[in-house]
This record gives structure tokens, sequence and C-alpha cells, in this order.
């Protein structure tokens, strides 16, 4: 039996860290759907889609991340979000993001689906 | 012999202004230096991981990805070649392009041809003076590359090593840029970025799993490269779809990372080989301030004691014509 430890995550995006703490339960949506990762879970590596990805951390606080994708690597409670882009939900410019979106056709392309995600982050905040 | 004066002291205020505006690019440039290495320190930790997982999903993916395996008789290569926009950084951009043309020269000798990607306007110029064709040219950003120009130039890159070759593509990419070792050393590299030279360690690991009992022969095949043997064993991730496309989506990742770790460290490098530049600019510019004063001083001293002799001369002349 193992013993449930807290999880230690870090999200990292290409060239900055984003957070790292400790935390409960990581929720993250890959392309077959969420998932969520407490203390004791196997190692996963596992792609992520742009989205929000939900850290609910030791605090019991909830720590809310847009990404544009990327992926999320667990061994031994040490969850690793790498993401391209990855901002806070706090820190995302609504505007800018809108400006993005717009500026792009919504085809589903990878820019458009990140101002999508960091839109949709910004709303639920 | 005023008019001489005249001209050393034009001169020495020129060379003074000069010296000022050195002395400030010597400290623009340190203190770029500095915020060029934070940013390569912000990088890290995306880099590692992203290693961590590279190495894990390339040891259970299938391994027939042209940026892992490459080909057998590569004909075209990509050689990114990382110079700087402005001047004022010493022999900085040359050294690159030479280095680069040197690499070029081998690849030309195994019958390559090479394409030449290339970042900063000094490079730009330089190819397009000699009419050579560019695969692509990057301009604007040298001193404070961001994320998102690595990712154009990577899938720039990307997209020419997933084009047959027929088609214009490249079977193989280099990068030559310059590493910044510390305040003073700076070196420039070639290294292949694609395909990806794997490492030993996992390719025996798979033979081991095939189920082939031999003994290891003492490495004599194996650690070729001269890196040690890793001791720490991967844990047995479970992928999530599958290790192939974690892997697929994971190399276009790498790829940026590496270009982006490139650069950041050619940017650390420009602003120390332009701060060192600009320093031997600046001293050279108090020496030549030293000389040039001291010239106007001896000239200054000159005209006095001829202007002395002169009264002198001029006194002793009258005294002489008053007694007689």
């Amino acid at each position: 039996m193992i013993v449930a430890e807290d999880l230690n995550v870090e999200v990292v995006a290409a060239d900055r860290k984003v957070w790292s703490g400790a935390a409960s339960i990581v929720i993250a949506r890959t392309p077959e759907g969420e998932i969520g990762i407490m203390p004791g879970h196997e190692p996963v590596l596992g792609l992520l889609v742009a989205g929000p990805v939900t850290v609910r951390s030791t605090g019991g606080e909830a720590v809310v991340v847009a990404v544009s994708g990327g992926f999320l690597s667990v061994s031994e409670n040490q969850i690793a979000i790498l993401a391209e882009q990855a901002e806070l939900a706090g820190e995302i410019d609504v505007a800018a993001a809108q400006a993005d979106l717009d500026a792009l056709d919504e085809d589903g392309d990878g820019a458009a689906r990140w101002a999508q995600a960091r839109l949709d982050v910004a709303a639920s905040r | 012999m005023g008019a001489q004066i005249r001209e050393l002291r034009q001169r020495i205020r020129s060379v003074e202004s000069i010296k000022k505006i050195t002395r400030a690019q010597e400290l623009i440039a340190t203190s770029r230096i500095a915020r060029a290495q934070q940013y390569a320190e912000a990088a890290r930790p995306y880099s590692q991981a992203l290693v961590r997982a590279m190495e894990a999903a390339a040891e259970r993916a299938r391994l027939d990805n042209p940026l892992l395996e490459g080909v057998e008789n590569p004909r075209r290569s990509a050689i990114l070649v990382v110079t700087s926009d402005g001047g004022f950084a010493g022999a900085y951009s040359a050294n690159v392009i030479r280095q680069s043309e040197a690499l070029a020269g081998l690849l030309r000798e195994q019958g390559q041809e090479t394409v030449p990607y290339v970042v900063g306007r000094k490079g730009v110029s330089w190819f397009t003076f000699r009419g050579r064709e560019l695969g692509g040219q990057y301009l604007g950003f040298t001193g404070r590359p961001s994320y998102a120009d690595a990712r154009g130039i990577a899938d720039d890159l990307l997209e020419a090593i997933n084009t047959p070759t027929e088609e214009g593509g490249v079977d193989e990419i280099h990068i030559v840029s310059t590493h910044f070792r510390n305040m003073v050393t700076q070196q420039v590299r070639a290294r292949r970025l694609f395909p990806i030279m794997v490492e030993d360690v996992p390719e025996e690991l798979h033979q081991a799993e095939a189920g082939a009992a031999r003994t290891d022969n003492g490495g004599s095949a194996g650690s070729s490269n001269g890196r040690p043997a890793r001791t720490d064993v991967l844990p047995l991730y479970e992928f999530e779809p599958s290790a192939d496309e974690v892997l697929d989506a994971l190399l276009p990742q790498y790829a940026g990372n590496l270009v982006y770790t490139a650069l950041l460290d050619a940017a650390a490098s420009e602003w120390a080989a332009r701060r060192r530049a600009m320093k031997n600019a600046t001293d050279n510019a108090g020496e030549l301030q030293e000389t040039l004063t001291r010239q106007s001083n001896s000239a200054r001293q000159a005209e006095i004691t001829q202007e002395i002799s002169e009264i002198v001369g001029g006194a002793d002349a009258l005294a002489a014509a008053g007694s007689e």
C-alpha cells in the first residue's frame, strides 16, 4: 500500500517556470478525456490538449493554468506539466486573448485553440 | 602653430565623445549579459523535463521517425547559422560564419549539399552578398530571442526535414552557434540537431528487453561517444494515448527547445562579445586621448617658448639699437 503523500507539481512553459508546489490532485485534459492524478499514481507520460489544468494545492486552493498543449509526466509523485505556452488564470490578458482569437481563423489551429483556452480559463476564474 | 593646437583639441574632443559612447555601449552590454543568462536559466526546467520525457518515450516507441533515425545516405543538410543583428561585437558574427563555412565544406566533401538558414542581419548580408541561396532568414531578435522566434525557426527546419529530399527537403539539420562559457570565453560550436544522436544506453536496454541474454562485452562497441553509462533507471511509464503519439508530439517541442536554448546561449555570447569589443574601444580611446593631450600640451609649450624667445630676441635687438 502506497502511503499517500503530497504531489510535487511543476508547471513549466518553454521560457519559464509557471507554478510549482505541493498538491493533492491534478486534473488535466488529454486527447482521450480528462485525467485526474492523485498521490501514488502509476508513472504516466501523456499528451495534453489546449485547455485548463487544475492543480489543487495542499493548502486547499485551486490553481488553474491555461496550457497550449504539451504533455504531462508523472513518476513517484513528481508531476511535470510541460507546455510551450502556459499562463496562470490570474495572468491571462482577456483582451489580448480575444484579439488573438479574432485575428485567427477559427479552424482549430493551434494558436486559435490556445487563445480559446485562455479565454475559457479566464471566464471561469 | 596655433592651428595645430586647435586641430589637436578638436580631435581630443571627438575621441572623448566616442569614448563616452563606447563606454555606454559596454555598460549596456554588461547588463544584457546578465539578463540573457537569466532567460537561459528560466528555460532550463523545461529543457530538463523535456529531455527526461524524450528518453522515456524514445525507449518505448518505434524508431522510424526521420528525426531519430536519419537516412542512409544524407544528400542535403540544413545549417542554422546564428549570427547577430547588430555590429560592434568584434568578430562574433565572423567567427560563426567561418565555422559554418568549414562545416559546409566538410559536408560537401561527404557529397552533401548545404542549405543555410541564417539568423541575424550580419549573417544574412554576408550570405546574400555572395549570392548564396538561403533556406530561411530570421531578423530582429538576436539580442533578446523569444520562444515564438525559436518556434518559427524550428517549424521551418522540421518542415524541411519532413519534405522528401527530391522535393527540396533536407536529411540532416546542423546548427552553428556560439556557446557562452563565461564572461571571457565564448566558443563557436557546430552540432547536429537532427537526426538525434541516440544514446547507447536505451539501445542496450532495447536489446536486453528483446531477450538477448548475452553479457555486456565491456562496452567495446557501445559507449563510443564517451558518455558515462547512466545508472538511474527510467520509470516504466504508461503512455497516454501511446508511446508513438507521445514521441511524435514531443519531437517538435524538443526541436523548438533546442533552437530556443541555442538562441539564448548565442544572445548571451553576443552581448559578451559586444561588451569586450566596446571595452577595448573605450580603452583605446582613453589611450588615444592621453597621447593627443600630450601632443597638444607640448605644442602649446613650444608655442610659448617660441613667443618668449621672440620677445627676448626683440628686447635684445632694441637694447642693442639703443646703446649705439
